[in-house]
């Protein structure tokens, strides 16, 4: 059996000979004279310019949004699965969102019922899985598997994530003013999120939300395009596009997405303040609200949906594509096998990027658009199918015939690829409008995108986490306990998320504070009891996974050897204490692809390694 | 309290999941690196076999449990003309999705068990392979251009307006915060202007225009009445903010957008009747409709069409019921008979009513006619007290 944490040591030094002997001299010394970036605990820490410090605080911010938005949605599972129980014992902590009546029985507010939810889709749908996946591992993966000493500008990045901790300090301070946070849905439809007559979070919590999100755009945009120019211009010498490993491809299209994407929904927020504020009419027509008819004349609602699902939709691919780089590479590693149909693998996430751009109305079949537009929102969804089943294939062909190291990174890639498919074949009946006129706003769609983009990402998230701790943090994370975290996940979400379906078959529609003014809809205090218990345990389990990262950080199994994963790329050759500028002397030199993992009987062939005398570059 | 115990149970999560991973670390150093790496593979290898049969039996298993929630089958048919149509597509996309996840989940959960690493084993460099790309890239490709095509075939027939001399009934239904206004045309057939400047709380909810004559025999009922198997047009507006006129019996949805009308057009199949007559065959339905109460009606006999709202509209969105009521054509006719104009009813006669100058001119007319010029204005007066 191939075990890589005894990879004999002379392995190593052999890819430092071949640094020094190929490496590339940037003179880097000369430029660097004690280093000024790092010169107190403000500056190494805090208001850090290194990559792999940010890419840190964007993990670590994540994961308190994680366990912020997570414990928001066991609250309004509480109210959905025991809408019976008490839960004054909340008061403590929720205050007046909590209504006491004269017996004592304490239930949720409507108004906070609904800023819960909107809240949790928000926090996790760009904080957690935007800014924690994308900020962590690009800023992490893409100056070390490159060969570069850092993002081409440190110091926009470093903007980057203040930008980022700005709009979630924003968005805090919105959970605690008295009319409550922004309530009218993490997709703020006008006129809803436009008037606040309409709503109580519509009113200031709603100005919040959308500062926030703003402040929130300008960070993912410096993010950005700090991404693309270095990927573009700070490869190292042999580093061609082709050689890159599938995780940087992901990275650098998913930027270009957001770059492209974003704008647009900043220019929706910025009509939709004029609109609050300035009596402008981009979105409101004919409304009579709160005893007063409106001068509002004129504008579309559906307006601002084509604005905000032009970025809606990419925003799904900018969370998944990713964790899906994230995914191949680990998957391949572990199973020390290359990673099947490389190219088919580049070219189908620049065709799911490229479609991604054209399917954005798919949300809005029932919402009054012109029925025969949906046409071509139909096909171009219903293809964007067929590269991600390409996808979902070469993952697969990638486990056949491996040597499969089953630890908890693997077995989170592997969960991944599950969710995918569950989450993926459901999005083929949603995509076909004739179905979607019945499930659209119904728990169906709610069970997709959790499944194939929630869980999938948070998945890929893990399998990231886990395979890449030792070069964060030169320690391991506890693979037992990693393990444990896994199974319980997978069953739990499962668990919570299959269900679903059936609610949603059955015509359940999301979004309700409660069933019981239906009787369509009233049959299923099991089932909801079930998916509030399954969410409560599956919860459980992330408090091992939060307990086991940060013990490790500090008590974790110190790593020995530079790559313990006996892995091909190039971050495996930076010394294991972490060094501003990555590596000490020359950047390494690129000879080949990044998957030549047991080729010609060699358990894996570094990308410092040069081709042999009659070897081939495999492709 | 239980906030305290919450935490406590936190803290001693943490304390166990601490010492776990102490105790796997010291055994990891007694047995070695390599051998424990193994003995994991083969454990977990073995629970991912478990899982994927757990996982595919409990698929199967739940399946049947809930396979009367499954659209068109068992009690939850559709009770529309164009219900089945969708119904049917909603099977055919299930069937090839049900292939795909059957195998793709069994290959990925087997192959992660089959080709764990062991003693002596060895992957095999495969990088890629042409013709199975391919085979894999044009066999989805197809199946997606059969759906697409079946797909938008049902759209557009479903999605299309109402043709030019067909017959059919038009209602109009209006969302606000939380509740439906609906509205039908009187004898004329036809649904009079509106505007929400008109809007006045209590007496005209939905600001119809009463200088259009067509709103005149208009009337408000509280709950949609519908004859069975004649179509049925749908004007679907809102007063505020987003709504969406679902009726999810009759596999119908859309948008209620305030300043843009939205429409759709159905023909229901079945009276409300028939419908309980249905369910009355399903076990789940032969249960007393309160649960508390053993005396009770059948649920099935309880059972009634409902319209819903299925756009987040505010606090106040889950509530926004009405019931629907599929009848026969004389029922319809019969119960369109016992109602009165909105007109009639709260505008006639009132500062709203702009006829009633006319009115009151006319009655004037007649009564200056037969009456001389000096006691003309004593009449009139009369004539606005007697309305
Ligand atoms: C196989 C390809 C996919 C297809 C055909 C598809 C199709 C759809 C459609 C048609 C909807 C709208 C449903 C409705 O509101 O009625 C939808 C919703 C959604 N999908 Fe997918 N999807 C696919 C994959 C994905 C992926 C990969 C992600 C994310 C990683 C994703 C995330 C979402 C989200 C977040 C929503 C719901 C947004 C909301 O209304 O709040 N989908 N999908
Ligand atoms: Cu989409
Ligand atoms: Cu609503």
């Amino acid at each position: 059996m191939a075990n890589i944490a005894t990879q004999s040591q002379p392995e190593v030094l052999r890819e430092d000979m071949l640094i020094e002997e190929l490496g590339f001299d940037d003179h880097f010394h000369d430029h660097h004279h004690g280093d000024k970036y790092q010169s107190n605990f403000i500056n190494t820490y805090v208001f850090s310019q290194d990559h792999k410090v940010i890419a840190k605080q964007f993990l670590i911010t994540g994961m308190f949004w994680a366990v912020v938005g997570a414990l928001m949605s066991l609250v309004f599972r509480l109210q959905l699965g025991f809408p019976e129980e008490s839960i004054a014992w909340l008061k403590p902590v929720l205050g007046k969102w909590v209504e006491i009546n004269a017996e004592g029985f304490g239930t949720l507010s409507q108004d906070f019922y609904y800023a819960l939810v909107t809240m949790h889709g928000t926090i996790l749908v760009f904080f957690v899985l935007t800014a924690g996946l994308s900020g962590t591992f690009s800023n992490l993966l893409i100056p070390l598997q490159l060969g570069a000493r850092d993002m081409a500008s440190p110091f926009l990045n470093m903007l980057s994530y203040w930008f980022f901790f700005l709009a979630g300090a924003i968005m805090f301070a919105s959970l605690f003013i008295s009319t409550g946070p922004f309530s009218g849905g993490w997709v703020a439809y006008p006129p809803l999120s436009a008037l606040p007559q309409a709503s109580q979070g519509s009113g200031a919590g709603m100005t919040l939300w959308t500062l926030s999100l703003v402040f929130f755009v300008v960070s993912v945009l410096l993010g950005g395009i700090n991404y693309i120019t270095t990927v573009l211009n700070l490869r190292t010498k042999g580093m061609s596009l082709w050689r890159m490993p599938l995780t940087i491809w992901a990275f650098f299209i998913t930027a270009i997405i957001g770059l492209l994407s974003f704008p647009v929904l900043v220019s929706a927020f910025l009509l939709l303040m004029f609109d609050r504020g300035m009596g402008t009419s981009f979105f409101l027509s004919d409304i009579y609200i709160g005893g007063q008819a409106l001068d509002h004349v004129g504008g579309s609602p559906i307006l601002f949906q084509h604005l905000f699902w032009f970025l809606g939709h990419p925003e799904v691919y900018i969370i998944i594509l990713p964790a899906m780089g994230l995914v191949s590479e680990v998957l391949s590693v572990h199973s020390r096998k290359p990673i099947f149909g490389y190219k088919a693998m580049v070219y189908s996430i620049m065709a799911i990027a490229f479609l991604s751009f054209i399917v954005w109305a798919h949300h809005m079949f029932m919402s009054g658009v012109n029925p025969f537009i949906s046409n071509f929102f139909v096909i171009f969804t219903l293809i964007i199918a067929v590269p991600s089943a390409v996808k979902v294939f070469n993952w697969i062909a990638t486990l056949y015939k491996g040597n499969i190291r089953l630890n908890a990174a693997s077995l989170f890639a592997i969960g991944f690829v599950s969710m995918f498919i569950s989450g993926g074949l459901t999005g083929i009946f949603l995509g076909n409008s004739a179905l979607d006129i019945q499930l659209h706003d119904t728990y169906f769609v709610v069970a997709h995108f959790h499944i194939v983009m929630g869980v999938a990402a948070f998945f890929g998230m893990f399998a990231g986490i886990y395979n890449w701790f030792p070069k964060m943090y030169g320690r391991f994370m506890n693979d037992t306990l990693g393990k444990i975290h896994f199974w319980g996940t997978l069953v739990g979400a499962y668990a919570i998320f299959w269900p679903m379906h059936y609610l949603g078959m059955a015509g359940v529609p999301r979004r309700y504070f409660s069933f019981d003014s239906f009787q369509a809809f009233a049959h299923f205090d099991g089932m909801n009891q079930f998916i509030t218990i399954g969410a409560i345990l599956t919860f459980a389990f992330q408090v091992i996974f939060i307990v086991n990262f940060f013990y490790s950080i500090w008590k974790g199994k110190k790593m020995t050897t530079r790559n313990p994963w006996g892995a091909t790329t190039l971050e495996w050759t930076t010394p294991i204490e972490r060094i501003h500028g990555n590596w000490p002397d020359k950047l390494p030199t690129v000879q080949r692809w990044a998957y030549d993992y047991g080729k010609d009987g060699k358990e894996f062939i570094s990308q410092v390694e040069p081709l042999g005398p009659d070897e081939k570059e495999v492709h | 309290m239980t906030v305290l115990l919450v935490l406590l149970c936190v803290a001693l999560i943490t304390i166990i999941v601490v010492q776990v991973g102490k105790v796997t670390e010291l055994a990891s150093k007694i047995r070695g690196e390599e051998e424990m790496q193994e003995a994991a593979n083969r454990r977990h290898g073995f629970y991912l076999m478990a899982f994927m049969i757990l996982f595919l039996v409990a698929t199967v298993v739940s399946t049947l449990y809930y396979k009367n929630y499954f659209l068109g089958y068992g009690p939850h048919k559709s009770a529309s003309a164009h219900g089945g149509t969708l119904d049917y597509l909603f099977d055919v996309t299930l069937f090839f999705t049900g292939i795909v996840f059957v195998i793709t989940q069994i290959l990925l959960f087997y192959y992660g068990y089959r080709y764990k690493a062991q003693r002596g084993t060895k992957a095999s460099f495969i990088s890629h392979d042409n013709k199975l790309e391919i085979v894999w890239t044009v066999i989805p490709a197809v199946v997606m251009a059969f759906l697409v095509i079946s797909g938008l075939d049902a759209w557009n027939e479903v999605m299309a307006d109402v043709g030019e001399d067909e017959e059919y009934i038009e209602i109009e239904a209006t969302g606000y915060q939380f509740a439906w206004g609906l509205r039908y045309p009187g004898a004329d057939g036809e649904l009079g202007r509106k505007d929400f400047r008109l809007i006045k709380p209590g007496s005209n909810d939905l600001g119809i225009d009463w200088n259009d004559e067509r709103s005149l025999d208009d009337f408000l009922p509280n709950e949609i009445v519908l004859p069975v198997n004649k179509k049925v047009r749908v004007r679907i507006t809102a007063r505020d903010v987003l709504h969406n006129f679902y009726l999810p019996h009759f596999r119908l949805k859309m948008d209620a957008v305030p300043g843009i009308p939205t429409y759709f057009v159905f023909t229901p199949t079945k009276t409300t009747e028939e419908y309980r007559q249905e369910l009355s065959q399903y076990e789940e339905y032969q249960v007393p409709a309160d649960p508390t109460d053993p005396e009770s009606p059948m649920l099935w006999e309880d059972f009634n069409y409902e319209l819903a709202c299925a756009e987040l509209c505010g606090r106040g969105h889950w509530s926004m019921q009405k019931i629907v009521r599929i009848v026969s054509e004389e029922e319809y006719e019969a119960w369109k008979a016992t109602q009165t104009p909105h007109y009639e009813q709260l505008i006639k006669g009132t500062d709203d009513d702009p006829y009633k100058e006319d009115t009151v001119e006319e009655t004037t007319e007649e009564v200056e006619e037969s009456t001389s010029e000096a006691e003309a204005p004593a009449s009139e007066e009369e004539t606005e007290e007697a309305h």
